[in-house]
């Protein structure tokens, strides 16, 4: 992995900013040493003045605030989980039943994976600064912009409230905001960056979990992280989003995650709807013209 | 303490994981099935073994308390009428000009005018559901191509002014033989009833994305059926022949299509199938099936089979003012059918967002499906 | 800690757990309550270390960690005591260090009865004052001696404790000890004998530890420390809210020096402080029994004065060898030039100790009418504390109570809207207390320094001015001396002379008259007879030509510039980052370093490698500060009539100790047992399978009606409590949520007060997740939402399963997030050597729904009580 040709370039990204582009910066969110301490979100809240959205108690483990929106741009997932006892993590179901079968506990595989196999996952989401971003894309005011860091911001003096990025993006980040009608999500801190300084939650995070920098420079690091987790043994590791050649064109925002994606709340395979623009125009001129026709042919034949 | 306690103690998974998983992650109160988080569970106790301690298999697919993966839709009611609007006035338009070039100036007039309220009715739907004007405004800054919103706007802009142009001049010039306003607004129609099947396709939301091909199709058709509805209404029937062809043609083309869609979205026609808009989907096919009946009926009732008899005449000119009472009769109905009929399809439509939206296994079953990444 | 190894501190700090091949969490939830120090676990981790977490819960610490080893709370002496007889039954203990560094050799005297021999008691009990008298605990031959100092030390040890309590020791050397550790008195062999029946099936039935997992915890710890290995113990207030939680410290502080693993890098106990300065207020406390740096309170004894004093609470060797020097530096800086030779230093002018003055008996005596007035500073005792009901009820028994803190807590409100009032046990209108409530600064608005779970102060500049009438606690303290010396200024009378003579003259800056908190600073880390700041607390003397605030931070104005403030970047400087704030003592941050080193002076190996003796430069040199006279060789032996540190050899590196040694067996110090011994919990629904005594047997009990105590194990109506409850923290909100219940941010992440159930609980008590539970004991009822979850593990204890109830105790009834305060539930029974509250470990009863309301409150709790006594 490390040392290939990393595809940075967004549709918007360097090219509109010629000189004035800065290197492409992301977040690599490390969730196998996440603790869950949601300082993120607390960090975030903090320096973007994003409102409190009390949601009272859940249940959902120690996860109260549900989900990305409007309201909360960083969210921490918990996720307990029962898994094989001496089988790693991540092994296809069909090689963990035959583990069961043939006892490879017995045979002193690790059997102790927090005693009978329970784990406790957790997982800091935050917006993903697409390469290809489909709530960028939907935007018909062009408030949603690629910045000269190459994130995705919202102007919210243009944002106009239609509310197409929401369904535009394969994540469910963006929302309207109650009593404005304007959509708020991660502006990956566009402030402190101009600034120099790092994100909020990033700056936040006591174990690293959030690491911020310059992209390329992320799939590397990640690259090799998810290589040395696997010389662990720990083969449940996978990376989520890092690669330019999935359906959003790599995440700038991506994760090392321990279970699939879903368990996550996050799409395992998301395209950005752009992608099928084409087959959709198609489809809605066809549908027109088919319609002109139709009607013209309505007019043919006997009149009395 | 009994029996079962103790083996839980020393871990009898099949028994611990169908159990505990739905206490811990249920939504609270409601505990929902094993499968939310409910993983590959263990393989039983540590250190020991034995055929009772098999794999609970993993229950797929996993989500995140049950909790929806991408957002349902913000849109507010005015959205499934500006579809409707948006597609009579589109068709209405096409249907118009046509007339006009095909001098049936009565059924033009009518159509146009039709085209005219649906032009204008349109935007004020959208400024409603943005909140304030100036809010339209801003889709007028940029023009892109990729959003189908903005480009949405833009046909709506043209259309609207060619439409407005070419109905003033019908309405002006009795024999108006058309010309480059009727084109204008008949091709700006056509995208108009259209692009808004686009708009919704054009998105996150599995039931919609998926629908890619047929939906502009549907909205075609049942824009068509709700123009040819309007016209019928206002149109003197012996000049609204074309229009109530065109109805009972739109009807059908609408059913085929739509049973076509869901048969192509397999487990995501759930969606439009079940719930409120199952409820839509339903009233909408028995508007849209009876109209075009009653269209026939009033049809076949405006031609009789012809007895040509010497002592017929007296006869049939009674017999034509009774069946010409009928007919209308049926004209009306048949027109109010199709209109309704089209704006609960597209409640179904805007319906079914929300509920795929709602359902994450949706999205991750269309996403593990073998499917290409762009088309 | 003090009692074991000399100082009352961390041995280590946080940076160093990277060092670890093996760490251990226990008794603390170090990643939701300690988070930004967890990194360094992490770090180890990466690094190839086992972390084991050993804890009732399945917590976010055990989600990051190795091994989650679920316990029964309450059990962990027996968990540890299984540890320490698995080394010395195996001979798994590093021989050298033991031999060379602990007390494993002296010879205890005849006299000493262990709770072997008398069935869970030691010898020198007395039935009277329910105390032992310790006489026989004392090493042979020295029995006299030390009984002589014994009543100051009554009340000053555990984990405070300094270890100024060897007894008198010529040069260091025990009159009688066997280096073969094979007579049958020494220490070594008295506690192989005390933890023989510690045995993993032992272990497995007190703490519900399965036998295999107990050893492969035991084996983890025993791989990994020697010459080349270390492991680490981390710590919080898991172990010390027990009736036996100082004994909980010590079991661990037997097994590490057994392990050899004090003093060494990647070793040592880290005890994980509760709040951000709680190590500082021992240090220069807020208790009633010690003054800064550890120096005990004098008692009020019939004679008395400086001397006595020394004579009384010092040995003549180790570092407390140097008592007076300390307290007359200490008098100096109270009272300046009042304080002269002629008049003791104003040593009189010390208050004096007649009892117990420790935070639960005041509230006792407030609710017995024997109190006035009130000072609550940054704690809030009606959310906060066991018993909390009784702790509102005694407040509204004042005249008057003075509440500083951020915002409106609930130990202000009480007497309107706290819960006593919906119940009607308290009426406004019949409520005397006058309330004041003082807006306090936060850290970010006032100067002052921290000091942190690592002895480190950290000092924080002022970002803002305080809004309104905030002000700092400085401040308050500050012009409240000032008015009350100004109202008796002029007086003769002799009792005012100590207010009087007091230096009270801070420098005050800025318009709100701040006190200037460098200067207090100064004044802490001590003078000269030059005036110049002193660079250590060695050149302190007892001529009061020297002044130090407390002798432990001599230093920390060292060169007249804030030590604590420096600030250089971790990546200008080694790991160590000495130049990272300061540490006391002298910047240390490994105590006791001089073990990481053999007798010789060499490193143990190179791979451990920290301090070490060089000698070419004739020094001690290394990584760290070495906590050693810097020029004391290795081979150095003591002359005829040494005293302090000379008389400690080359080769005992526990300086603080009046015979150079870490105690594995504390003859003094620690008023409830030499050696560490397994009791239930006070309130427990399981018997003490080891011994005839259950539970601590001269733990501190408040026997009176508005504390009763649940049946327990043997008693008619245990099975009414069958359940072990236990309260914690959650890493969303601050101890009792004076400081995150306010906060929207925060209150959000953790809206509602909650329970932590099993699902086989759940099933058995009809328990629904989402729902509501109301857990009962004999004095409290409270509701929670119900958490269910697989977090929580029955464990099977004594051959029956065993369940736990998990509630995090932040909640009252003010601010943003508000729910029934956990602490209602609790008891006065406390610790006996620190007076702490027991509330990790008690029993309770559970039952779906929500709690009665009103009046109906008390009469559920009383019924169920009633019941439970009648058996029915």
């Amino acid at each position: 992995m490390a040392g290939r040709v990393l595809d940075l370039d967004t549709p918007a990204w360097p090219d509109t900013y010629g000189e004035e582009a800065r290197p492409r910066v992301g977040f690599f969110t490390d969730t196998s040493v996440c603790i869950g301490c949601k300082a993120c979100e607390v960090a975030c809240k903090e320096w973007n003045k994003v409102p409190s959205d009390n949601q009272g108690f859940s249940g959902e483990s120690y996860d109260n605030s549900g989900e990305l929106g409007a309201n909360r741009w960083r969210h921490v997932a918990f996720i307990e989980q029962k898994l094989p006892v001496g089988v790693e993590d991540g092994a296809p179901d069909d090689l963990v039943a035959e583990a069961a079968r043939q006892n490879l506990v017995e045979q002193g595989l690790d059997p102790h994976r927090d005693e009978d196999g329970f784990r406790w996952l957790m997982s800091s989401d935050v917006c993903k600064h697409c390469t290809e971003a489909g709530c960028l894309d939907a935007c018909p005011t062009g408030s949603l912009f690629r910045t000269e860091f190459g994130t995705v911001v919202v102007q919210e003096d243009i944002c106009n409230g239609c509310g197409y990025c929401v369904v535009s993006c394969p994540f469910g980040v963006l929302d309207q905001r109650e009593g404005d009608g304007r959509v708020w999500k991660c502006t990956l801190c566009y402030d402190r960056l101009q600034g120099d300084m790092e994100p909020a939650c990033a700056q936040a995070c006591p174990t690293d979990s959030i690491q911020f920098g310059e992209l390329d420079e992320l799939r590397e690091r990640a690259a090799e992280r998810v290589e040395v987790l696997h010389e662990r043994g720990r083969d449940e590791a996978r990376l989520y989003g890092e690669d330019p050649e999935d359906g959003v064109g790599g995440f700038g925002a991506f994760f090392l995650l321990l279970d699939e994606p879903e368990t996550y709340r996050l799409p395992p395979d998301p395209v950005v709807p752009t992608r099928f623009a084409g087959s959709v125009w198609k489809a809605a001129g066809a549908a027109a013209v088919t319609m002109v026709v139709g009607i013209a042919v309505g007019f043919l034949g006997r009149r009395d | 303490m009994s029996d079962e306690n103790d083996n839980e103690l020393r871990g009898d998974v099949t028994k611990s994981v169908a159990g505990e998983g739905t206490y811990v992650h249920g939504g609270a109160g409601e505990p929902q099935p094993p499968a939310d988080q409910g993983t590959r569970s263990g393989v039983g106790r540590r250190r020991k073994g034995g055929p009772e301690e098999m794999m609970v298999p993993r229950e797929k697919p996993t989500t995140y308390y049950g909790r929806p993966i991408v957002k349902p839709p913000v849109w507010k009611p005015e959205i499934p009428f500006y579809f409707f609007f948006g597609g009579l006035a589109g068709a209405s338009a096409v249907l118009a000009a046509t007339a006009t070039f095909a001098r049936r100036p009565a059924l033009a007039r009518r159509a146009w005018a039709g085209a005219f309220v649906g032009v204008t009715v349109s935007p004020l739907l959208l400024v409603k559901d943005l909140g304030k004007p100036s809010r339209f405004l801003n889709m007028l800054r940029v023009f892109k191509i990729t959003s189908p919103m903005n480009v949405g706007a833009w046909i709506l802009l043209a259309n609207g002014g060619a439409t407005t142009l070419a109905a003033g001049l019908n309405l002006l010039d009795e024999d108006r033989r058309g010309g480059a306003p009727e084109v204008l607004a008949a091709a700006l129609g056509a995208p108009l009833a259209t692009y808004t099947a686009a708009l919704v396709t054009h998105s996150a939301i599995p039931a919609w994305s998926e629908a890619r091909t047929e939906m502009p199709f549907v909205f075609a058709a049942s824009a068509t059926a709700s123009a040819a509805g309007a016209a019928i209404l206002t149109v003197p029937a012996d000049e609204a022949e074309p229009a109530r062809r065109l109805g009972i043609a739109a009807a059908i083309a609408e059913e085929a299509i739509t049973a076509l869609m869901h048969r192509r979205l397999g487990p995501l026609a759930e969606s439009y199938e079940k719930g409120a808009a199952g409820r839509f989907q339903k009233v909408a096919r028995a508007c849209t099936i009876a109209g075009a009946l009653a269209f026939a009926a009033g049809d076949d009732a405006f031609h009789p089979p012809h007895r040509r008899s010497s002592l017929g005449r007296l006869s049939r000119s009674k017999d034509e003012l009774r069946r010409a009472k009928l007919r209308n009769r049926l004209s009306m109905a048949g027109g109010t059918l199709l209109l309704a009929g089209s704006v609960c399809k597209r409640w179904s439509v805007f319906k079914a967002g929300f509920q795929s939206a709602e359902d994450p296994t949706q999205v991750i079953q269309t996403q593990r499906a073998d499917r290409p990444r762009s088309v | 800690m003090g009692t074991s190894f000399g100082r009352g501190g961390a041995t280590t700090f946080q940076q160093d757990l990277q060092n670890s091949d093996c760490i251990v969490i226990m008794g603390s939830n170090m990643a939701e309550c300690h988070p930004v120090g967890f990194q360094w676990v992490i770090e180890a981790r990466e690094r190839g270390a086992k972390v084991i977490h050993v804890d009732p819960r399945f917590t976010r610490t055990s989600a990051l960690a190795d091994l989650h080893v679920p316990i029964r709370a309450g059990s962990d002496i027996a968990f540890l005591g299984g540890v320490v007889n698995y080394i010395l039954e195996n001979g798994r203990e590093f021989r050298e260090y033991v031999q060379a560094y602990t007390n494993a050799r002296t010879i205890v005297s005849d006299d000493f009865r262990d709770t072997e021999d008398l069935d869970g008691l030691f010898s020198g009990l007395d039935p009277e004052s329910g105390e032992y008298e310790r006489e026989s605990w004392q090493y042979k031959g020295m029995e006299e001696a030390a009984s002589a100092g014994e009543r100051d030390m009554g009340e000053a040890e555990g984990e405070q404790a300094h270890g100024a309590h060897g007894g008198e020791l010529e040069h260091g050397e025990p009159p009688h000890e066997d280096p073969t550790l094979q007579d049958p008195r020494c220490v070594f062999q008295l506690l192989k004998k005390h933890y023989r029946r510690y045995t993993p099936e032992m272990v497995e039935r007190i703490c519900g530890v399965p036998k295999e997992t107990f050893l492969e915890v035991a084996e983890a710890l025993c791989e990994n420390s020697g010459r080349e290995r270390t492991s680490a113990f981390a710590y919080a207030v898991g172990w010390t809210q027990h009736t036996v939680g100082v004994q909980y410290i010590r079991t661990a502080a037997i097994v590490q020096l057994l392990l050899g693993n004090i003093g060494r890098p990647g070793g040592g106990i880290l005890a994980l402080r509760g709040h951000a300065s709680i190590q500082g207020s021992t240090d220069i406390p807020t208790l009633f029994n010690i003054l800064p740096g550890y120096l005990p309170m004098p008692h009020a004894h019939e004679e008395t004065g400086l001397d006595l004093y020394v004579r009384r609470n010092a040995p003549p060797t180790g570092f407390w060898g140097n008592t007076k020097s300390y307290m007359v530096s200490l008098l100096k800086a109270w009272w300046g030039e009042a304080a002269q030779f002629e008049n003791d230093f104003c040593f009189d002018c010390l208050p004096r100790i007649d009892e117990d003055h420790s935070h639960y008996r005041t509230v006792a005596d407030m609710q017995d009418n024997k109190l006035e007035g009130y000072f609550v500073m940054g704690e809030n005792p009606a959310v906060g504390s066991s018993n909390s009901k009784l702790q509102r009820l005694a407040l509204a028994k004042l005249k008057w109570l003075v509440v500083r803190d951020f915002s409106e807590i609930e130990t202000a409100t009480f007497w309107k809207d706290g819960p006593e009032i919906e119940t009607g046990e308290l009426k406004t209108e019949e409520i005397g207390t006058e309330v004041f409530l003082m807006p306090a600064a936060s850290h970010t608005e006032k100067d002052g320094s921290f000091t942190n779970t690592q002895r480190l102060l950290q000092w924080h500049h002022k970002a803002v001015e305080p809004e309104g009438d905030c002000r700092s606690e400085l401040w308050f303290m500050y012009h409240l001396g000032r008015l009350v010396r100004q109202k008796l200024a002029g007086s003769t009378a002799e009792r005012d002379r100590p207010i009087l003579d007091l230096t009270w003259d801070y420098p005050t800056v800025g318009p709100t008259e701040e006190p200037d908190a460098e200067a207090v600073l100064a004044e802490i880390g001590g003078f000269d007879a030059e005036k110049e700041p002193l660079a250590d607390y060695l050149p302190l003397k007892d001529d009061g030509s020297t002044t130090c605030g407390c002798w432990i931070y001599a230093g920390c104005y060292k060169g007249g510039t804030n030590q604590p403030a420096k600030r250089k970047p971790a990546g200008e400087q080694d790991w160590v980052a000495a130049e990272w704030a300061w540490a006391w003592p002298m910047n240390r941050r490994i105590l006791y370093n001089r073990a990481s080193a053999d007798p010789d002076g060499k490193p143990w190996s190179e791979r451990k490698k920290y301090v070490w003796w060089d000698a070419g430069e004739e020094e001690w040199t290394g990584a760290d500060v070495p906590d050693f006279t810097p020029d004391k060789a290795p081979d150095y032996v003591p002359d005829e009539g040494a005293t302090a540190q000379q008389a400690l050899r080359g080769d005992e590196p526990f300086i603080m100790q009046g015979d150079g040694r870490a105690w594995l067996y504390a003859p003094n110090g620690i008023v409830d047992g030499p050696f560490p011994t397994h009791y239930e919990p006070r309130e427990s629904p399981f018997p003490n399978p080891l011994y005839g005594q259950r539970s601590n047997p001269v733990r501190d009990e408040y026997i009176r009606p508005e504390n009763p105590i649940n049946p327990t194990d043997g008693e008619v109506g245990a099975d009414a409590y069958p359940f072990v409850v236990t309260s914690y923290r959650l890493t969303e909100h601050h101890t009792a949520g004076g400081m995150s219940r306010t906060l929207p941010f925060l209150a959000e992440l953790q809206p509602e007060f909650f329970c932590e159930v099993s699902p086989e609980l759940a099933r058995e008590r009809g328990l629904e997740h989402g729902g509501w539970a109301t857990i009962v004991t004999a004095r409290a009822a409270i509701e929670a939402r119900v958490m269910v979850t697989e977090r929580i593990k029955p464990l099977r204890v004594d051959g029956r399963t065993m369940h736990q109830v998990g509630l995090p105790y932040h909640w009252g009834d003010k601010g943003i997030s508000t729910g029934d305060s956990a602490n209602d539930l609790f008891a006065f029974v406390l610790d006996p050597n620190v007076h702490i509250q027991e509330v990790k470990a008690a029993s309770c009863d559970i039952q779906p729904g929500r709690r009665p309301r009103g009046p109906e409150r008390p009469k559920f709790v009383a019924e169920h009580l009633r019941r439970a006594r009648e058996g029915a």
